[in-house]
Formats: C-alpha cells, sequence, structure tokens
C-alpha cells in the first residue's frame, strides 16, 4: 500500500469531516451530528468486521452481541449502584482515586455511587475480549456453514440472555447512562451543549481505527491473514499459525465492536435489547459485502453512509429490505465487491482517453508483440 | 405424570416442526451444498398464504394451494439466483440466501402487515382436547404430528424407492458421477429446492394453528431447525427428524425442569453451539465430517 496515498486520504478524510461539521452547524442543521455521530461508531464496528470477514475469510453472524456485550457492560456497571461502598474508607479512598464515581440521584436528591464510567467501559472491552476467546477457539475451527451457525447462534444466545435477564433491564434496557469523561470538560454524552466535542469524538475513534487497521493490514500479519482467506492449508504449509492468527483477529474484531457498542451507549445514555438482535448483526456483515469485503476503506464508507442514510429515516419502511437486497445484488454480481469492478472500469476509461500514456506500460505492449 | 406428558407432547409438537425445517435444510444442502438460511421463512409463507387462501376456500383447498404457491416459489428463487452462480463460495452463498430470507420477510410484511393470523383449527377448536394418560392434548397436535410422519414416510420412500429419488441421492453423494451418468444435477438442484419449500409450506400450514403465523415468524424457526439439523449430522435428512423432536423436548422439559421461560429459545441455541463445537459431525454418526463439510 502507498504510504502517501494513505496519509492524503486520511487528511481529505479529516478535512471532509471537519467541513461536514461546519456545514451543519453554519446551516442550523446541528441535529444531524446525532445521526453522524452514531454512524460513525457503527462505521468503526464494520470495519473490525471487515478484516475477519474480507481479509481473513471468516465469517460472524454473531457481532452484534460482541457490540451488546461492551454496550451493557458499560452501562450495568456504571449504573448499578454501589451504595454500601461510599460510607467506607476504602470506599472513599476508592471515590478519590476515581475507582468509584459518584453522580446525583436522578429522582430524589441523594448521590449514587458507581463504577467510573472509564473503568466500566474498560471491563466491556475485557469481558468482550474473553468471551471472544472463550466462542472463538471452538468456532475457528469450524469452516463456512458450520461457523456461520456458531457465530449465529452465540449472537442469539446473548441477545436472548439480555432479553431475559431482570438486572439487565430485560425488554427495557438500560437507560440514564452517566456521561464517559474523556478530557476535562468534555465527555462521551448525549448533552445537546456537547454534541459537537462528541461528532469528534465519534471521528477520531473512526480514524483511529482506521489507521490502525490500515497498519494491521499492510504488515506482515495482513499479508498473513489474506493468505489464510486464500487457502488455509496453503498457509499453514508456508509456516502461518493459522488457528492463533484467526483467534487473534476474532478477538481484536470484537474487542473493537465492544468499543464502539460501549461508546455509542454513553453516548446515547442507553441500550437496549434491539441493539443485540440477529438483525443487526446480519446488517454488519452486508455493510462489509458492500464495502468490498477486503476494504477497510469500503467498510468504513459504506458503514457509514448506510448507517447514516438509515438513522435519518430516507429507506422508511423498507429498512431492513435495502440491506437484504445489497446482500442478494453485491453477492451475485460482484462478490468482490462494487468498488474492483468500478476500479477497472475507470481504469479502462482513463486508458482509452491517454492512449500515449497506457502505452508506456506494459499490458498494453504484449498484444502488438503477439501481433 | 399428566403434566409430564403434558410436556411430552408440547416438546413433540414444536420438535416435528423442528424436524421438518431441518428436513428442508438437509435436502438443500445434500443436493446443492448450499444451507439455505431462508427455509424457515417457506413455513412463514405457507401459513400466510393458507390463512388468505382460506378466506374464499375450505381449508384443505387452501392448504394444497399454499403448497402448491410455494414450491413454485421455492423453484423460482433456485432458478433466479442459484442457478447462475458458477463456482459460488460458501460466504457468497451464505449471504445471498440471508439476504433472501430478509426480502421474502420484508415483503411478506409488506403484503400481509404485521399482525398476527393463523388458520382455524382442522378439526375441533381451541378449546377441545383429547385425553391421553390425563393429560388434555389438542387435536391440531395430531394433525401436526401425523401430517409430518407421512411426509418423512413419503420422503423416504421417495428417496430410496424412485428413479428421480435416487438421482437426487447421486447428486448428493457425487455431483460429479452424477452428471457422467446422465443426471442433469440443475434441475435436481430446482427440484430440490421446490421438494424443501413444499414441505416446509405444508409444516407451516398444519402448524398455524397452534403457534401462530406472522412475517417474522420464519427466521426462529430456521435456527431450532439448524439445530436440529446439526444435532442429526448435517446433509442427512432422517437422522435431522430425529434431531428435531430431541431439539423440541429439550426445549419443552427445559421449562419443566424450572429454567426460566425467558431462556426457553436459548436451550435450542445453546444446544446448536454445543453440538458444533464438540460433535460438528452429529449425534448419530461415528464417522468424520463430510469431505463437503471440511473445507469446500
Amino acid at each position: 500500500m502507498n504510504t502517501g496515498k494513505t496519509a492524503a486520504g486520511i487528511l481529505l478524510l479529516t478535512l471532509l469531516a471537519v467541513a461536514v461539521q461546519v456545514g451543519a452547524s453554519v446551516s442550523g442543521r446541528d441535529y444531524y451530528l446525532t445521526q453522524l455521530t452514531m454512524a460513525a461508531y457503527t462505521a468503526a464496528v464494520v470495519m473490525g468486521l471487515s478484516l475477519l470477514v474480507g481479509y481473513t475469510g471468516q465469517i460472524s453472524l454473531g457481532h452484534a452481541g460482541f457490540v451488546a456485550i461492551g454496550a451493557y457492560t458499560s452501562a450495568f456497571l456504571s449504573t448499578a449502584p454501589l451504595a454500601h461502598a461510599s460510607g467506607t474508607a476504602l470506599g472513599k479512598s476508592l471515590l478519590r482515586f476515581h475507582v468509584l464515581a459518584s453522580r446525583p440521584e436522578l429522582y430524589g436528591d441523594g448521590t449514587v455511587v458507581s463504577l467510573a464510567p472509564g473503568l466500566a467501559f474498560l471491563a466491556g472491552l475485557l469481558l468482550a475480549g474473553l468471551v471472544a476467546v472463550g466462542i472463538g477457539y471452538p468456532a475457528l475451527r469450524l469452516h463456512g456453514h458450520y461457523l456461520a451457525m456458531a457465530t449465529l447462534g452465540f449472537g442469539l444466545i446473548v441477545y436472548r440472555l439480555v432479553l431475559g435477564t431482570a438486572f439487565l433491564g430485560a425488554a427495557d434496557g438500560i437507560s440514564s447512562v452517566p456521561p464517559l469523561p474523556i478530557l476535562p470538560g468534555v465527555a462521551c454524552t448525549g448533552e445537546p451543549g456537547q454534541r459537537i466535542a462528541n461528532y469528534y469524538i465519534a471521528a477520531g475513534f473512526t480514524l483511529m481505527v482506521l489507521l490502525f487497521l490500515l497498519n494491521l493490514t499492510d504488515s506482515r500479519t495482513g499479508r498473513a491473514l489474506r493468505a489464510i482467506h486464500g487457502s488455509e492449508r496453503a498457509a499453514a504449509a508456508t509456516g502461518i499459525d493459522t488457528a492463533a492468527y484467526k483467534l487473534k483477529v476474532f478477538v481484536l474484531s470484537a474487542i473493537l465492536a465492544a468499543a464502539a457498542g460501549g461508546l455509542l451507549t454513553f453516548y446515547r445514555g442507553s441500550i437496549g435489547p434491539s441493539d443485540a438482535g440477529a438483525m443487526k448483526s446480519v446488517r454488519y456483515v452486508a455493510m462489509v459485502a458492500a464495502g468490498g469485503m477486503a476494504s477497510v476503506w469500503g467498510a468504513l464508507v459504506v458503514g457509514f453512509v448506510l448507517t447514516f442514510l438509515s438513522l435519518r429515516g430516507c429507506f422508511g419502511s423498507f429498512d431492513d429490505a435495502v440491506f437484504g437486497v445489497v446482500l442478494i445484488v453485491i453477492m451475485s454480481f460482484t462478490p468482490e465487491g462494487p468498488f474492483g469492478p468500478l476500479r477497472t472500469l475507470v481504469v479502462r476509461f482513463r486508458a482509452r482517453r491517454r492512449p500515449a500514456l497506457a502505452n508506456g506500460e506494459s499490458e498494453k505492449e504484449i498484444p502488438r508483440v503477439v501481433a | 405424570m399428566s403434566q409430564i406428558v403434558q410436556f411430552f407432547f408440547s416438546g413433540l409438537t414444536l420438535g416435528s416442526i423442528y424436524a421438518v425445517v431441518a428436513l428442508g435444510f438437509n435436502l438443500i444442502y445434500s443436493t446443492t451444498g448450499i444451507l439455505n438460511f431462508a427455509q424457515g421463512e417457506f413455513l412463514m409463507l405457507g401459513g400466510m398464504t393458507a390463512v388468505t387462501l382460506a378466506r374464499f376456500t375450505p381449508i384443505p383447498v387452501a392448504v394444497v394451494g399454499a403448497v402448491v404457491i410455494v414450491t413454485l416459489c421455492g423453484g423460482v428463487l433456485e432458478i433466479l439466483f442459484f442457478r447462475r452462480l458458477r463456482r459460488p463460495t460458501v460466504l457468497q452463498m451464505i449471504i445471498i440466501t440471508i439476504g433472501l430470507s430478509i426480502v421474502i420477510r420484508e415483503v411478506a410484511l409488506h403484503v400481509w402487515d404485521e399482525k398476527v393470523r393463523s388458520l382455524s383449527y382442522f378439526t375441533g377448536n381451541e378449546c377441545s382436547s383429547v385425553r391421553v394418560l390425563g393429560a388434555g392434548i389438542s387435536p391440531q397436535v395430531f394433525w401436526v404430528l401425523g401430517t409430518v410422519a407421512l411426509v418423512v414416510l413419503l420422503l423416504h420412500l421417495f428417496l430410496h424407492r424412485s428413479l428421480v429419488g435416487r438421482a437426487m441421492r447421486a447428486c448428493a453423494s457425487n455431483p460429479e458421477a452424477a452428471m457422467l451418468a446422465g443426471i442433469n444435477t440443475g434441475r435436481m438442484r430446482t427440484l430440490a429446492f421446490m421438494l424443501s419449500a413444499g414441505i416446509g409450506a405444508l409444516g407451516g400450514c398444519v402448524i398455524s394453528p397452534i403457534t401462530m403465523t406472522q412475517y417474522d415468524s420464519g427466521a426462529g424457526l430456521a435456527i431450532k431447525g439448524f439445530a436440529a439439523a446439526m444435532l442429526g449430522g448435517l446433509g442427512r435428512p432422517m437422522p435431522g427428524v430425529l434431531g428435531g423432536l430431541l431439539v423440541g423436548l429439550a426445549e419443552a422439559f427445559s421449562v419443566y425442569f424450572g429454567m426460566p421461560a425467558a431462556y426457553k429459545d436459548a436451550t435450542a441455541f445453546g444446544i446448536l453451539v454445543a453440538v458444533l463445537f464438540v460433535r460438528p459431525q452429529g449425534l448419530f454418526s461415528s464417522g468424520e465430517l463430510q469431505a463437503g463439510a471440511q473445507e469446500r
């Protein structure tokens, strides 16, 4: 991959993000930023999944389960009251070191003491990582249909558990999640005054994920993953520890999903079981497919745009149907994603317009030699 | 005692529907190598079509009509979406069938809205019951069990006694050899889709009075059917039927033995994941995974 091109792309993306914010604020459409923020977090999940599905060729139909693990752990630990702790000496010192956090009671004048939101967030990542190891270790020995069903089953179990568990709010989910402080005066929260700041938090997070994944796919690891996708046996024969790589990628994409889920929860202030549903997992896969499978950039753009349009209600009552049609059309006609064929078209078009330049390439010379 | 019988029959009824779904999965999977995630949708379509037809015709005609219509739908789906795929990857096939299941569901939502519907009971009504060992069993349960048993029997005869059925099994065991023997494998694939669509539709009709039908009732059935098919070993129709009954019974008795009803659905998914991790070749098979299952 070309480092200069990547840098240019990232710079362009940053400028675009700033331009969108300025445009939205100047034209008085600040409310767009709310959906843009949520779309950015979803795009991060899609990018992480594209690493697993696109680069490594291992399907996961249960990624909403990992999003839910991150989201619910953050929400539960940061809201569960630890009233008895605030009185003790240990509790007081923990409060001073920001291990615990107190906030005013929602109804009444007392204060509630819970685990600090930052630690709750980290706990979500840790739990998602652990569960991913536990599920991934047996699941990744399976292939194709079997892996798809195992991950689907995992996602459905998570969904049923959060739906049926009273302390996770059952069908209502958990609401009034406190803000997650990031810098002094800046927090990940849905408060209207923090809307612009939160847009940049989400954009920054997504950019960081993008950079990290671009670097990863361009490294020795990335090449190993592509080799696994090509043929697992051939990869193993060249000395790639396929099982270890697959598990690492699975865990990594699960942690990314949990991180995005956690941040989204602090931003919205609530989490419900619908975010753990199987349809959500399928949507993530649909966006990976539409982005071109093994393309972090494609996953980012498609994940962001489709989620934003869906959140704005552009698809009306055909919301789910759009994702279904995307899946069928992309897989039937361009299984490598729509951007590959598009690029070929552009390259051909350019070659035709500038024959002098194209003649310099060896590709054009071959027919002449043969003739 | 009567309580156990009650749970037993409720498990058996649900289980036989899972068996129907598993049967559909296995037929298509063994003939085409496609795991049809839209299998549950066939049951939903069957139930919904029959409910609509039952407004104009007596129930038996409505059921037959629904089965015919859904069978044709199955054939059309195969011809439209799968026949033209040259060398599809597993990922491609999984994603296409998932896409199909979503689109079918959404079309059903727009055709029939989101109301819960049901066919009326084939004999008697909601309140009538037959006494079996002190437990009250709805006559519809016997309709379900009888229909499923008949379907399984006929299918078994078809696959083992008729020429077409044998040709279909030849496709399943070795497509290239089947082609060399003069079997039109493309047609067999279409037939497999039609058969499992038809069987699914019939299952959807007979269970409709008991569990009701809604535009999104297919997805849940599909997952339970997976669990059943996995339990019996993927691609093997008859053990899959047994798997279906086991999943249904496990679900019913998990509630009997004090599992919170809210987690009831998690039982089947737990079985699914456990079987995949421990015995992916299925409970009743001693051998290794089929060659196709390893790395297709």
